[in-house]
């Protein structure tokens, strides 16, 4: 029994069908976790004490188990309590919950990287704790961190196979039905290996763009802010340069 | 009833306990081992082994584990070759696991300073005096952290064995739920037990840091 070229183009237009759903749950659960990551990032942040402890806590619990029992868990137990959510709306929940404890992770790094005095100021000019946000630090702590974003978003691709465990039918859960109909995996599962591979190609390719373009824009905003960002440039008394070291 | 239940439930959870740990172990042996195999060899001066790990790396990083774990069930059985399940998932995991692995090598390797190299070259150093006493010395601290980070990917990857019909923690909770109708107690159990796995992988990885880094030398 070897490779059988009829057998691959018969699957052929199952994978197909299986990879528009994988491309709109990976799309969807991104989307979910980018958000939720974000809340969590900034909740962690202005929050402490117990609720600090709790939401730390239960983002490590997430981050720590595997998300095929999550997966396990929303679809089984969602029902119990009066929640009847389709398998995809499951395994979407269930991924973007997952990843958002992930990328939350990310947006702090961006947030902790922001110099103190940019909080200073901030309150010097006596913006409100969400003017701060909104305006000073979010915008400069999510950009330098969106290629990393980029990269979790093809980690994010490579593990929705998980779905078919749940009845959602992407990709490896057509590939799986057609192999348990003919009794030939060969075709199949392999052909899912080299849709992964080239899809994960596309978006490396994506997520390299993107990166190159950021590169690009924040040379140019570095050269016409310099003189506004660094007054003291040259002078040897830059005060940032305590604050940061 | 419920004691009867609960003895049951813990039966099954550490029997399949048991597989998870031996899973995650011997993955993580494995993945140890392809990680430095390849991570040197991509820095090799030997042109086809270079491309040889490239290729070991892209295609393991470039797939999915869940696909290469069933690729190794389900479709090498058409080359004649039959792996078990346990062999099959062990497989899986540390070769795609070394795959990420290789690279951190690669790049702790390669984020050691140039000089250092410079001065092995000024004492005569042979190539593998450089690298047992010079660089891995100073590559090895740093990639600790991101194995620890590696193996916990890989004993939460370790659960989707479960659907190679191999009986895991979670192949074991399916279980119970199909046999009892229980639903919360055995994923909670489960999920449970993955996070003191976790807690345990990151103790075992700090202790060893603590270990490798480099020791204050008195001069």
């Amino acid at each position: 029994m070897t490779w059988d070229n009829h057998f691959a183009v018969m699957v052929f237009p199952y994978l197909l069908k299986g990879l528009q759903v994988t491309i709109i749950a990976t799309l969807s659960s991104f989307a979910l976790a980018v958000c939720l990551g974000l809340a969590i990032a900034v909740l962690e942040k202005i929050t402490r004490g117990p609720i600090f402890f709790l939401i730390s806590g239960v983002t490590h619990f997430i981050r720590g188990t595997p998300l095929l029992v999550q997966l396990f868990f929303l679809y089984y137990l969602l029902p119990y309590a009066n929640i009847t959510l389709p398998a995809f709306g499951c395994g979407i929940l269930g991924f973007g919950v997952h990843y958002a404890t992930y990328l939350s992770n990310v947006y702090k790094s961006g947030i902790e990287a922001i110099p103190v005095l940019q909080w200073e100021v901030s309150k010097a000019c006596n913006f409100s704790p969400f003017q701060t946000w909104r305006y000073v630090i979010l915008p400069q702590a999510i950009r330098p961190v969106l290629p990393v974003l980029g990269n979790y978003f093809i980690a994010l691709i490579k593990e929705t196979p998980l779905l078919s465990s749940i009845s959602v039918m992407e990709m490896m859960g057509e590939a799986s039905l057609f192999g348990d109909m003919h009794y030939r995996y060969l075709e199949p599962i392999t052909m899912v290996g080299v849709l992964f591979l080239a899809l994960g190609m596309v978006a490396r390719g994506c997520v390299g763009s993107m990166a190159r373009i950021l590169g690009v824009l924040r040379e140019k905003d570095d050269h016409s802010a310099s003189s506004f960002n660094r007054p003291y440039e040259n002078s040897g008394m830059d005060p940032s340069e305590n604050l940061i070291s | 009833m419920t004691e009867l239940v609960l003895s049951d439930l813990l039966r099954s959870v550490l029997r399949g306990l048991e597989i998870t740990v031996i899973l995650t172990i011997s993955g993580s042996i494995l993945a140890f081992v392809c990680a430095f195999v390849f991570g040197l060899g991509r820095v090799s001066r030997w042109r086809f082994i270079r491309v040889f790990s490239i290729c070991y790396i892209e295609l393991f990083r470039g797939t999915s584990v869940f696909v290469q774990v069933f690729w190794l069930y389900y479709a090498l059985p058409a080359f004649g070759l039959l792996l078990s399940p346990l062999l099959a998932g062990i497989l899986g995991l540390g070769l795609n696991v070394g795959a990420y692995g290789a690279e951190v090598v690669r790049s702790a390797v390669q984020a050691t300073g140039r000089d250092q190299y410079e001065a092995c070259c000024a004492l005569n150093f042979t190539r593998y005096q450089t690298f047992r006493y010079i660089i891995l010395p100073q590559a090895f601290p740093r990639m600790l952290p991101v194995f620890g980070n590696n193996m916990v990917e890989l004993m939460k990857a370790s659960s989707i064995v479960s659907l190679i019909s191999l009986s895991d923690i979670t192949f074991q909770a399916q279980q119970f739920r199909i046999r009892t109708g229980q639903t919360f107690l055995p994923f909670a159990v489960t999920l449970i037990v993955y996070f003191i796995l976790y807690l345990g992988i990151l103790f075992f990885i700090r202790s060893v840091t603590r270990l490798a880094s480099p020791q204050k030398v008195k001069v």
